[in-house]
């Protein structure tokens, strides 16, 4: 349909002479450059999509032939394993929390550096600093900051009468400290935001100030509105990081303590890399899969509800 | 204060005027108080890597080091091969960057400026892959570097890179082409040129920020990058530096903090000064694609 719409608009001089030729030998042309992602994509994407696929209904130590053993793993995984149902929880947990955080630290810091603001882009680049370096080095940063004795956000907390808290070490406060750090990178989104603050028409907030308006009501009732495209696209890719962290408690807490950390990914490796169960670790990948698909279309789902479509912003 | 308010409005001095005075001074205090939130983690790193392992364990802590132990740096490349792990890991960056852009950019180009059969379809699978977690093709492909014997080599780490297996730069590259006007492709075909030719001697040299943007965000991406090095890497010199830095974490002895802070330091460096002098470029990408790197 496209491609036919397309060659009536522009009908270029060598299509009203030989169109069937020249377009065939466009398409070849075309196949040929696309090669190496058709390559790509065949070899690392849709074989072992299918291949884990059906490595997920078998039992596999790398060592001997793969078994079928239907959907044990599956059932296994989810009515007997306490590890994997805590790995969800953790994870879960960590999502529910990290990803609105973020979105709302990043919008907040958004909305200040707006307007006519000395050194501007001095704060735009310090707060995107984490973002730039997010990974391993960070969760080293903070497996030292975190530090119950020694930490520097104790000797912080100390100055103020506050016992030292073991941030690492206590199972129930184990996910605040991964919440804390990932809320601390929330520069990313920061600039996202402040990317789309910039395309709301001025005019609503005349309009709005005309009508009294203070700047809570403009902020929660034209900023927030306007991009809330930009707040869908950013959950969505918040979520699927969040499901899918892997080096941060792989560095700052290896899972622990007593698995309180305990990520998906990293409970998916242990089983792949450290106990070699290759079938059952594909199977925790499915069900990963599983779970950004319903997360995705959950928000998807409610973005008809709260999502604001203003025509301007359509192309986005 | 009301000289103060007068001079920032030749209003008189009501009670609005000073409210919006103190609401401008009350955002730059949060800014600065974040800010320092920020760069505090930073300092507080680079202040332990410059200590005496004594002066580490003090309380209160010491901000800036009273002795100062340039050895540290020095200490990070004999106690362990990291001046090696890092000629690594910019081995890896710059040949996989290479592979990226140039796979990218020629499927970026069909895809933008080619009419052909299942163009919308396959653009669609694209996108796709970009949502999909990298954990589902992870084992099989494991497996299969593995029987092609490519444990303990940097193929695993590389060459996905010149088949554009992150489809997240096919797109950025795309929608910038998609920018440059039609009719200079229509004129270079008139004048005889094929497609390759527009691709290369157009297309590609109009396309320099863009192209700029995408190698920034992939090498300082592959930079940190850490499960598949973790996997693929088992020989301790082979490391890339990202995994490399983990073997200064040692649970059983105790780490030692001020060496692992200094190689954290130089671990961070590149990115930094990549960051420092490219920001502005790199900002305006991610503003335009939306997209974090």
């Amino acid at each position: 349909m496209d491609v036919a719409n397309v060659s009536e608009t522009t009908p270029s001089e060598k299509n009203k002479r030989s169109s069937l030729d020249h377009r065939q030998k466009e398409s070849i042309v075309a196949y040929v450059m696309l090669s190496p992602w058709i390559i790509g994509f065949l070899v690392f994407i849709a074989v072992p999509m299918f291949a884990s696929l059906y490595l997920s209904f078998t039992s596999w130590d790398l060592f001997t032939p793969p078994r079928f053993i239907g959907f044990e793993n599956y059932s296994e995984l989810i009515l007997d394993d306490r590890l994997f149902v805590k790995s969800i929880q953790v994870t879960l947990i960590y999502s529910v929390f990290s990803v609105p955080l973020q979105i709302a630290f990043g919008l907040g810091l958004a909305q200040l550096l707006n307007q006519k603001i000395n050194a501007l882009g001095m704060f735009r680049s310090i707060y995107y600093l984490p973002s730039v370096l997010s990974g391993v080095s960070i969760a080293i940063m903070f497996r030292w900051i975190f530090g119950t004795q020694y930490g520097l956000l104790n000797a912080g907390l100390g100055l103020l009468g506050i016992e030292p808290i073991s941030w690492l070490g206590d199972p129930s406060i184990v996910m605040v400290s991964f919440i804390i750090m990932s809320s601390w990178g929330s520069g990313a989104n920061m600039l996202i935001y402040l990317g789309a603050l910039q395309n709301v028409p001025t005019e609503l907030y005349e309009a709005a100030e005309v009508d009294g308006a203070g700047s809570f009501i403009k902020f929660f009732r034209i900023t927030v509105p306007m991009i809330t495209p930009v707040i869908f696209f950013t959950m969505i890719n918040g979520i699927i990081a969040a499901l899918q962290e892997f080096q941060t408690p792989f560095i700052l807490t290896e899972g622990g303590p007593n698995n309180a950390s305990l990520f998906m990914v990293l409970y998916l490796y242990r089983n792949a890399f450290q106990w070699f169960q290759m079938g059952y670790a594909s199977a925790i990948a499915w069900l990963l899969f599983i779970f950004v698909l319903i997360l995705s279309l959950l928000i998807v789902k409610s973005s008809s509800a709260w999502v604001h479509y203003e025509g301007s912003l359509r192309g986005r | 204060m009301t000289a103060k308010a007068e001079f920032i409005e030749e209003k008189n001095t009501s009670p609005r005027n000073l409210y919006e005075a103190f609401q401008r001074f009350m955002v730059y205090v949060i800014l600065i108080l974040g800010a320092i939130i920020v760069l505090f983690p930073f300092i507080w790193t680079l202040s332990t890597s410059l200590k005496y392992p004594e002066d580490i364990y003090q309380v209160p802590p010491q901000m800036i080091p009273e002795d100062v132990r340039w050895e540290n740096y020095s200490d990070v490349l004999t106690k362990q091969p990291f001046g090696r792990w890092m000629l690594n890991s910019v081995m890896v960056v710059t040949i996989s960057t290479f592979g990226m852009l140039a796979s990218s950019s020629i499927v970026a180009f069909a895809f933008a400026r080619l009419r052909f059969p299942g163009r919308d379809i396959l653009f669609l699978i694209v996108l796709a892959t970009m949502m999909l977690p990298s954990q589902v093709t992870l084992i099989p492909t494991f497996i299969m570097f593995r029987w092609l014997g490519w444990i303990n080599t940097y193929l695993p780490i590389t060459v996905p890179a010149f088949f554009a297996r992150q489809a997240f730069f096919i797109f950025l590259l795309r929608q910038f082409f998609m920018t440059i006007p039609l009719d200079l492709d229509d004129a270079a075909h008139i004048d005889g040129a094929n497609n390759f030719q527009v691709f290369w001697h157009i297309i590609l040299p109009m396309s320099r920020p863009a192209l700029g943007v995408a190698a920034l965000m992939f090498a300082q991406a592959k930079w940190r990058e850490f499960l598949p090095p973790l996997i693929y890497l088992q020989k301790r010199e082979l490391l890339t530096a990202a995994v490399g830095l983990r073997q200064f974490l040692d649970p059983t002895y105790g780490t030692d903090w001020n060496l692992m802070m200094a190689a954290n330091i130089l671990f961070m460096i590149p990115i930094i000064i990549t960051f420092y002098f490219t920001q502005r470029f790199l900002i305006q990408g991610i503003v335009i694609t939306g997209v974090k790197g």
